[in-house]
């Protein structure tokens, strides 16, 4: 029986050493998500000098949260007009510019731009010559109504068939912003 | 050798004699490697001319035995006959044998459906050996469960695997690592059993939840793995794995040494190594898919039969890459992966693990002890910790590269006391008491919001059990058990999800402070769970009927509460529910068994009604969350009552001595019975044959050709929806409900016996599986919608045996 207690009394000391070292009961830290992209901000400034249209996509609560992005384009474009073009990417939980990182990967990232109302040209390189996106230019088409879209591709294989000329379709890579704007040119 | 064993099965008579002595000379014998219990071993007392057999626990009892010096002579066929002498008292007498008995043969495959396992009577019990474990040595747990019929596992790639018990996983089955239920987070798919199957004497898997000993919430199933037991016998024996495989080009060495003294002291170690590079489906390499593996357990202590103490500590780490291709930013790269049917990344054979990964550290300390009293029975006390660090790591950019972003630690610390009452030979009586605590900490250095939110559980459990023989062929038994559960969480939620999800309505009490854009929530849970079991077992010569019905209920674990958040391989949101309340089971199981000479036959049978079954499905009123990052599908947790029924058919037939051809057929049906849908997840009908050939006269030589097949599912929910692409403005169907077609593939594998010296003998192995470099795709891998299963994979494996 003593041997019983003797045990009994060591798995007793046990437990008190092993909870001794579990953690605290504090009330945990709150987490404000990092690298998360709350706004996307396309500037399009006409070449030549004019209004320039400002396109945001606004999603303060993030991807996984349930609220839908705000959309607002400032302005309608005007039709056969070559713009020079300006992508942000910001997070407005933690007050972080997140462009200024992606410049930094600039090798990693690149933005793919898609419209029916005319066509994309990259105005920026990476260190390899590759498009980055960050700055382009747009020359829109006669009139009309449609979309136009932009997507941030984590890691894409920019040497991969007609990557650095904008298409999308053999990029691969994770798609970090994705987002379609209403537009009008007349 | 099991065949001899089985054999004997059928003899297990005791015969009784009678005379003017009244002492009672009782015992057990076992095996001296294992320690597992002989069946039918003869005790023979020459100069009374008296013998006895043993039955299926080994046990032997001899009534009327005179006090005084008695010869006694203990036989069985295989095995060295001892002749010793025992002194027996007035009062009753217990000793203990063990039997030199060498069952370590290497290329087993096939699985007895044992008839005689301590674990449950009357429930659905298969046992896997040693020797076919040792084939696993460097795969996982899941790999080596999926060879028992009716088990299944759900992937995430080839790595990560978890059992699936007639079609239930994750928290509907306990997983108990010498006699320490695993405590691991094992609520996710991605989250694999942490436990090196190496350590493994046994693995015995209980389908349903017959044995209430473990737990009120095993609705799935119960497997326990057993370390080896030890012996009193001055020894020092151990074996050397060696594994090398083509498919990841590399391998696994794993080592185990036993010390036993014959004064009841022991110690066992063992340890395992395991690096493997990326694997290759027939096309191209799974780019990321390395893994590596180190594990380590110590076992050490003091036996007798009255008492003995037992201190265990193991631990695992792993390392494991997740498929390149499978990490998807949104459902656009989905809708691409599913269009080209190839993975949009694979890149050359790499043994790098860059992320997506996941970093796992399990810690397992066991302490224990028992003793046994004269007349009574036995008490035993446990006390056990486990420490659960888990890392994923996903692919960021910038400073946070290396960081990961899930970083959860659970701490769990369980008390149990179980009290055996087993004087009378035809009753046993069992109850236990548990206290548990559990601590689960989730770092916010991660940067990323926790998936899983600290909480504090405590749990309190209590059962009974008693089993009744009524004669030798007819066994009965019955139990209950209650289980307290209470959860106390700390959980941020955003304002937006909040609302969402109607909180502010039921729950508007549980916020303790504003953090701006979020809540901190304090929800607590209580629940009372229930579970009852009733079973009968009936041996008509070599045929054996078992019936059980056993009632069990769950409560919902933390990511069925409080999942919130993206999932980047399924590209989905996934939201637990607060309001979800437990799950109650009905089950009942029947299974026959014919052992004949020539002809083996297991056929069980389950149907199982599950009220308020938990499971994630599309949320029907708004299947679609629209963000920065694109579109996400968001599926929710809800409660269903469902049915599950199957039917698993094992057979064996010995065409003669050197051919035995054995198969195994599987169906499982299940259905949610409140929306009339089937129950996504469900393996279809899966058959697998094997051809055996040995031949001892050539040193053990064996060899086995095998044929899985696997027919396409048709019974699925539709989940798929309709994107649009914003590059082409152009609608895009997604079909992620449809499971991948029907598959059969070949596998063969050669082993060989070499006996080097006494005791020292090596088995050399050479296996290939998906001989024909088969391209399929498997409906219950996660990485199914982004690359095809591993092609053609030689192993060779060398067993040093000393």
């Amino acid at each position: 029986m003593k041997t019983t207690i003797k045990i009994l009394s060591f798995l007793f000391i046990a437990t008190l050493t092993f909870n001794g070292c579990s953690d605290d009961d504090d009330a945990p830290g709150v987490v404000n998500e990092e690298e998360v992209i709350t706004t996307v901000t396309i500037s399009l400034t006409p070449q030549g000098g004019g209004t320039t249209i400002t396109l945001i996509s606004d999603d303060p609560d993030g991807p996984d949260g349930p609220t839908a992005p705000s959309v607002t384009v400032s302005g309608d474009l005007a039709a056969s007009t070559t713009y020079n073009g300006s992508i942000t990417f910001f997070n407005s939980i933690e007050n972080e510019d997140i462009t200024a990182e992606v410049e930094e990967e600039d090798d990693e990232h690149q933005v793919f731009y898609a419209s029916g109302l005319g066509t994309f040209a990259y105005g920026d390189a990476d260190g390899d010559g590759n498009p980055i996106g960050l700055s382009f230019t747009f020359t829109t088409d006669a009139a009309g109504v449609g979309t136009l879209s932009a997507i941030l591709r984590h890691e894409p294989d920019k040497n991969a068939v007609g990557v650095s000329d904008g298409d999308i379709t053999n990029a691969g890579g994770e798609t970090d912003v994705e987002v379609t704007f209403d537009i009008i040119t007349n | 050798m099991k065949y001899f064993v089985v054999a004997c099965t059928i003899l297990a008579t005791t015969f009784l004699y009678s005379q003017d002595c009244t002492g009672i000379f009782y015992g057990k014998v076992s095996d001296f490697h294992n320690g597992k219990p002989i069946d039918g071993a003869t005790i023979y007392f020459p100069e009374l001319n008296k013998y006895t057999i043993t039955n299926e626990k080994g046990e032997f009892t001899q009534l009327n035995v005179c006090s005084g010096i008695i010869k006694v002579m203990i036989s069985h066929i295989g095995c060295e006959t001892i002749e010793t002498e025992v002194l027996i008292s007035t009062d009753d007498t217990f000793k203990e044998f063990n039997l030199e008995h060498h069952i370590e043969e290497l290329g087993e495959v096939t699985i007895k459906a044992t008839s005689s396992k301590p674990v449950s009577n009357s429930g659905q019990v298969t046992e896997i050996e040693k020797s076919v474990l040792n084939q696993f040595s460097g795969a996982s747990l899941g790999d080596a469960l999926r060879q028992i019929n009716g088990v299944n596992t759900i992937n995430t790639g080839n790595s990560i695997v978890k059992p699936v018990i007639n079609g239930m996983h994750s928290s509907r089955i306990i997983i108990l690592n010498n006699n320490v239920r695993l405590q691991d987070q094992e609520w996710g798919i991605e989250h694999a059993p942490n436990l090196d199957l190496n350590l493994a004497n046994n693995i015995i898997v209980l389908k349903g939840s017959g044995s209430l000993a473990y737990g009120s919430d095993a609705i799935g199933g119960i497997v326990l793995v057993n370390p080896e037991r030890t012996i009193l016998k001055d020894t020092l024996y151990g074996n050397t794995i060696l594994n090398g495989q083509s498919n990841g080009r590399g391998g696994n060495i794993t080592t185990s040494l036993k010390k036993n003294f014959e004064s009841g002291w022991f110690i066992h170690g063992n340890g395992t190594l395991k690096k493997l590079g990326d694997y290759r489906a027939p096309d191209y390499y799974l780019t990321n898919t390395a893994h590596q593996t180190g594990a380590f357990s110590i076992n050490s202590g003091y036996k007798s039969f009255k008492e003995g103490f037992n201190a265990f500590y193991s631990f695992i780490y792993n390392e494991i890459g997740i498929l390149q291709a499978s990490h998807v930013g949104n459902i656009n790269d989905l809708a691409n992966a599913l269009e080209t049917q190839q993975p949009l990344i694979a890149d050359d054979f790499d043994y790098k693990i860059e992320a997506p990964k996941q970093e796992i550290r399990h810690h397992l300390v066991k302490l224990d002890y028992f003793k046994r009293f004269k007349s009574f029975g036995k008490l035993q006390f446990q006390y056990d910790y486990q420490n659960n660090q888990r890392f994923e790591f996903d692919r960021r950019i910038g400073d946070n590269r290396f960081r990961p972003s899930v970083d959860l630690n659970l701490q769990t610390h369980s008390f149990l006391i179980d009290l055996t009452l087993d004087t009378q030979a035809d009753e046993s009586f069992k109850s236990g008491i548990l206290a548990r605590y559990q601590d689960n900490f989730a770092n916010p250095d991660t940067g990323v919001r926790r998936l899983i939110p600290d909480y504090e559980r405590y749990d309190f459990g209590a059962f009974l059990i008693f089993e009744k023989s009524f004669n030798e062929t007819f066994i009965t038994d019955f139990g209950v058990r209650y289980d307290y559960n209470h959860i106390d969480a700390l959980k941020f939620y955003r304002k937006t999800r909040w609302e969402e999800q109607g909180y502010d309505q039921d729950f508007s009490d549980v916020i303790i402070e504003d953090f701006g854009t979020q809540w901190l929530t304090n929800p607590k849970f209580t629940f009372h769970n229930i579970a009852a079991s009733a079973g009968i077992r009936k041996t008509i010569n070599n045929q054996e009927l078992r019936l059980q019905y056993a009632l069990t209920s769950r409560a919902p674990n933390s990511a069925e509460l409080f999942s919130d958040g993206l999932h980047h391989s399924a590209a989905r949101i996934e939201i637990g529910d607060l309001r979800l309340e437990q799950e109650w089971s009905n089950r009942i199981g029947f299974s026959y068994n014919l052992s004949k000479a020539i002809i083996k036959l297991n056929v069980e049978v389950f149907a199982n009604h599950i009220s308020n079954f938990i499971y994630i499905r599309p949320n029907a009123d708004n299947p679609i969350q629209q963000s920065n990052r694109g579109a996400f599908p968001i599926w929710e947790y809800v409660q269903s009552d469902s049915f599950f029924t199957g039917l698993d058919i094992t057979s064996n037939f010995i065409l003669n001595e050197e051919l035995s051809f054995y198969n195994q057929a599987s169906f499982l049906y299940a259905q949610d019975l409140d929306d009339d849908i089937p129950v996504i997840d469900i393996p279809g009908f899966t058959n697998s044959a094997s051809l055996n050939f040995s031949k001892s006269e050539w040193g053990k030589f064996k060899a086995t050709l095998t044929n899985e097949t696997v027919l396409m599912q048709n019974r699925f929910p539709d989940n798929n929806y309709t994107i649009s692409n914003p590059t082409t403005g152009e609608d895009v169907f997604i079909d992620i409900s449809t499971p991948p077609a029907s598959y059969t593939l070949f596998h063969l594998n050669l082993s060989k016996k070499f006996a080097i010296s006494n005791k020292t003998d090596l088995n050399v192995s050479l296996g290939i599986q998906n001989i024909f470099n088969t391209t399929y795709r498997n409906y219950l891998n996660r990485q199914r919608f982004f690359a095809d299963e591993i092609g053609r994979n030689f192993n060779l494996q060398i067993q040093f045996n000393y």
